[in-house]
């Protein structure tokens, strides 16, 4: 009896026991769901936490969504560029035969068949007298090669409706194009003639060599200015009203439009110190004025970003003001003066206003050979394309578009590398 | 109070009522300390009771601020330093300065070193300055543990590491006196353990200045404290008796912990 | 004195010192009533006294083991260190105390069987060791310079006392050898007194040091008092 009992108590013990551990297995199980009595634990969510919940999916969503806007923007705008810039890229060929005569050489139209006047680019038969009188022997001989073909057809070709194009034109190119005496060739022109009045003909080359003209200019006149003010005023001028009067100023004159250091680049430059007008020198010139700001301030943020610790360290040790600006601090806030440099010499060079003023939204032909020649830049060249007419011009804006995105990003990525390597530790 | 003025021929620095003004704001009110050669004088003392402001005034770091101004004497082995004809420079390679945040140049080990002596001329690159790259290492200890990356970066070192490399580089210049301004805030114990190891070492041939919130750290290493508070030096003695039996009350509240 | 910034370490200061009071307080209550069992010819409260030696041993621990926390943990420096070294030091005089007072009940115990003679000596010579006690206790207590020099100055008059005690009893013992163990039990009750006005010294001592910080142990009392009024 007794016996029993204490065996049926060992039962209930051990189902106890095995009670005890399934209610916590409960518990824990339970505690996974997020139900126990510790009050962070609530298995049903009080209308706070809901609210907070919702509100934090929300302003997810308006985050989201802001990047999702920007971004088709951002590939409505490359997709609608690349795709109208892309056709820029090719440019037709038509094959005929050339008479080399004494015709021709006086009125270039007499060296083609008939027919084909209207169909070669007049453009590139233009240049044919000056051709003949350096190669005389060609003189009375007949070849057939591939000529430049008219804009006109050349848009027929791409399939675009071709208007403009006469329809005994429209004739010959088809017959033309079923004998193979049509092609479509990488476009060299673009990047080796300077504008034209015929769209065939027209490339960047000039505007391109202007804005390296331009942009050297405004680099070797504002980086080393720029640099020096900065330095000077952020270690070695005292802090005193004077400075503080610059320093208001500076920053106001970052944020001045544009257009205005152009009339400033006309009065001083052109008008007072005789700079030839349309010149790389002028434009330069009136950019790196534009320019000066931004590398100054930016200059001043990589002087200020440099701990405070070296330069004590370097007067602790008994350097001098320069020699702890030249040995220390500059090396240090380099790559930082370079990136700002190179942003403000990016925005320099997608810059029109000011240069309008100046007189570089020029008809320019021929690529500049020196820094006073007329000359244009990449994006007064755009900006005149895109003025104009004529269907072919439409794509060449665009191509002109895409070269200077593509510099300009270069540029920008060159900038976020030597960022990336300013930030190491001291 | 004791003005710890004390009239020993071994006294290196004697300070004679010098006050300090931040613009209108006075921050010492007339200070007269001596610093004993050869010993390591510890400023202690709550924030902004001017300690650190002082420890600048000696090799006129302070001179960068502007609206600093100073009145009374600072007597280096009998010259003012605050004397017109005083070149800041020279005086700088007397009295070297190892700051609170252990701050290498971003270059070279050896160029750590070699900076110093080569813009003041002292000794010409080439071999004789490999010789005082090494002497300076290891006098400050550390030349065991970064003699075979002499060409390493500086601050790749620990903090600890970095810390003996600034006080390499303060003495190879070869100055007189070194001043710390809280040397070992920023680091863990054992570098602390080994900075302060090392400063019992320098004592015999520099004089040492620290400026330090550890009061324990005063009391390991230093011989003599003066306690600060609000531009005051309220007092200043042998370290053992400020440790154990200052005379000054407002000592004894600050050393007790019961301070404020 | 301010408050300490860390309160807890203030708490621990004042407990720490409150024991040690007590310890005094268990102490002075030992001898009071050793003395009193001899006076009373009460062996009860003798055992009593005897029984009650171990409560001073075991604050004795107690406090040995809260100032090595304290100067483990805490680091106490100036006024705090000197507290913490004057209890490591007369903590060892009190429990030393405590075991002369259970000394003189031990004895009282023995005088059962030897009766003592010449009790009224003993007593006045114990007033006097008390009284000194008292004043190093209340030294300590309230940090007080004055009752810590009455307390060493008073000693040269136990002193005193405890020679011409002694020579009192050596001469009871010459004129009746039948005395003799009474009389050195009287004696070495006498000299248990006066090893507890030595310990009391050494406890006003350290009081002295732990007010002013200077260090009067081993000096003639007029060297002592100079060195206070400094």
């Amino acid at each position: 009896m007794n016996k029993s009992a204490e065996a049926d108590i060992a039962i209930h013990t051990n189902n106890d026991a095995k009670m005890d551990t399934t209610t916590m297995a409960n518990d824990l199980n339970n505690n996974e769901a997020g139900n126990t009595t510790a009050s962070f634990m609530n298995e049903h969510k009080s209308p706070r936490q809901r609210k907070r919940e919702r509100a934090n999916a929300r302003f997810h969503f308006y985050g989201f969504a802001a990047i999702a806007l920007a971004l088709a923007f951002l590939v409505f705008f490359f997709v609608d560029i690349i795709g109208k810039a892309l056709p820029a890229f090719d440019e037709t060929e038509v094959l005929a035969t050339i008479h080399y005569s004494e015709a021709a050489s006086k009125n270039y139209n007499k060296a083609i068949d008939k027919k084909m006047r209207g169909v070669v680019s007049r453009a590139w038969l233009r240049n044919l007298p000056a051709y003949m009188k350096a190669h005389p022997e060609l003189m009375g001989s007949s070849v057939e090669l591939w000529m430049l073909a008219d804009s006109r057809v050349d848009q027929y070709i791409k399939q675009h409706d071709g208007h403009g194009l006469k329809s005994k034109h429209k004739h010959t190119v088809d017959a033309m194009l079923k004998d193979g005496k049509i092609r479509t060739v990488f476009n060299t022109t673009l990047f080796t003639n300077g504008d034209s009045k015929l769209p065939e003909y027209a490339g960047i080359l000039a505007a391109s060599v202007g804005t390296v003209f331009t942009l050297l200019i405004t680099m070797l006149v504002a980086v080393p200015i720029g640099v020096m003010t900065a330095i000077y005023l952020e270690e070695f001028a005292d802090d005193n009203r004077f400075t503080r009067l610059v320093e208001v100023n500076i920053n106001n004159l970052a944020a001045i439009p544009s257009i205005l250091y152009g009339l400033l680049g006309l009065a001083i430059f052109i008008s007072f110190f005789g700079v030839p007008r349309s010149s790389a020198l002028a434009g330069g010139l009136t950019l790196a004025l534009m320019t000066l700001p931004v590398i100054i301030i930016t200059t001043r943020a990589a002087l200020r970003a440099v701990p405070e610790s070296i330069r004590e360290a370097a007067y602790g040790l008994g350097a001098s003001n320069l020699q702890t600006a030249w040995h220390h601090v500059l090396p240090l806030a380099m790559p930082g003066i370079l990136t700002g440099s190179i942003i403000g010499l990016a925005q320099a060079m997608g810059e029109t206003a000011p240069l309008i003023i100046v007189g570089m939204m020029a008809y320019i032909p021929e690529a500049p050979t020196t820094i006073l020649d007329a000359t244009t830049v990449l994006p007064a060249q755009i900006y005149t394309w895109s003025t104009e007419s004529m269907r072919g011009y439409g794509e060449r804006t665009a191509a002109g578009i895409l070269v200077l995105l593509a510099v300009l990003l270069s540029l920008n990525a060159l900038a976020v590398k030597l960022r990336n390597r300013a930030q190491q530790s001291w | 109070m004791s003005t710890g003025i004390n009239t020993n021929n071994e006294t290196k620095i004697s300070v004679r009522d010098l006050k300090l003004w931040y613009g209108d704001f006075e921050a010492l009110h007339g200070i007269d300390l001596d610093i004993l050669s050869g010993k390591v004088t510890a400023f202690i003392g709550p924030s902004g009771c001017g300690k650190s402001t002082f420890l600048r005034t000696m090799n006129r770091m302070n001179d960068r601020i502007p609206s600093c101004r100073i009145e009374g004497e600072i007597l280096l082995e009998g010259q003012n330093i605050y004397a017109p004809e005083v070149d800041v420079v020279q005086l700088r390679t007397h009295v070297g300065m190892v700051f609170q945040k252990p701050n290498p140049f971003p270059k070279s080990i050896y160029e750590n070193i070699a900076y110093a002596p080569r813009i003041h001329g002292l000794v010409d690159d080439g071999p004789d300055m490999d010789e005082l790259v090494e002497n300076s290492l290891r006098k400050a200890s550390i030349w065991d543990e970064v003699k075979d990356k002499l060409q390493q970066p500086g601050t790749a070192l620990s903090g600890g590491q970095q810390q003996r490399l600034c006080i390499a580089r303060t003495i190879a210049v070869a100055p007189d006196v070194i001043l710390m301004d809280e040397p070992c805030s920023a680091l863990d114990p054992i570098a602390t353990a080994k900075i302060e190891e090392l400063m019992d070492e320098l004592k015999k041939e520099y004089t040492i200045v620290i400026v330090t919130h550890n009061m324990q750290q005063a009391a390991r290493v230093s011989d003599y404290t003066a306690y600060f508070y609000l531009g005051d030096v309220i007092e200043f003695s042998d370290t053992h008796t400020i440790f154990t039996a200052p005379a000054n009350q407002k000592t004894e509240d600050y050393i007790t912990g019961r301070f404020g | 004195m301010n408050q300490h910034t860390i309160k807890r370490f203030e708490d621990e200061l004042t407990e720490l010192k409150e024991k040690v009071l007590a310890m005094g307080g268990l102490v002075e209550k030992a001898t009071k009533r050793s003395m009193n069992s001899l006076i009373k010819q009460d062996a009860k409260r003798a055992h009593k006294v005897i029984d009650r030696d171990h409560a001073i041993n075991t604050l004795e621990i107690e406090i040995d083991d809260m100032t090595r926390t304290i100067l483990a943990l805490r680091q106490p420096a100036a006024g705090d260190l000197r507290l913490i070294m004057t209890i490591i030091k007369i903590v060892t005089d009190l429990e030393r105390m405590g075991d002369l007072a259970e000394n003189i009940a031990e004895n009282m115990l023995k005088t059962e069987d030897h009766p003592l003679t010449q009790v009224s000596s003993l007593q006045s010579f114990s007033d006097l060791v008390l009284d000194q006690l008292a004043q190093a206790l209340n030294a300590f207590s309230k940090g007080d310079l004055d009752d810590a020099m009455v307390c060493i100055e008073e000693n040269q008059k136990v002193q005193q006392k405890f020679k011409s005690m002694h020579r009192e009893y050596l001469t009871y013992m010459m004129e009746d050898p039948r005395q003799i163990t009474a009389g050195l039990i009287a004696t070495d009750i006498a000299r248990n007194l006066e090893c507890i006005a030595d310990h009391a010294v050494n406890v006003a001592e350290m009081v002295i040091y732990m007010v002013k910080g200077k260090e009067v142990r081993h000096v003639d009392s007029d060297t002592a008092a100079a060195l206070i009024n400094q």
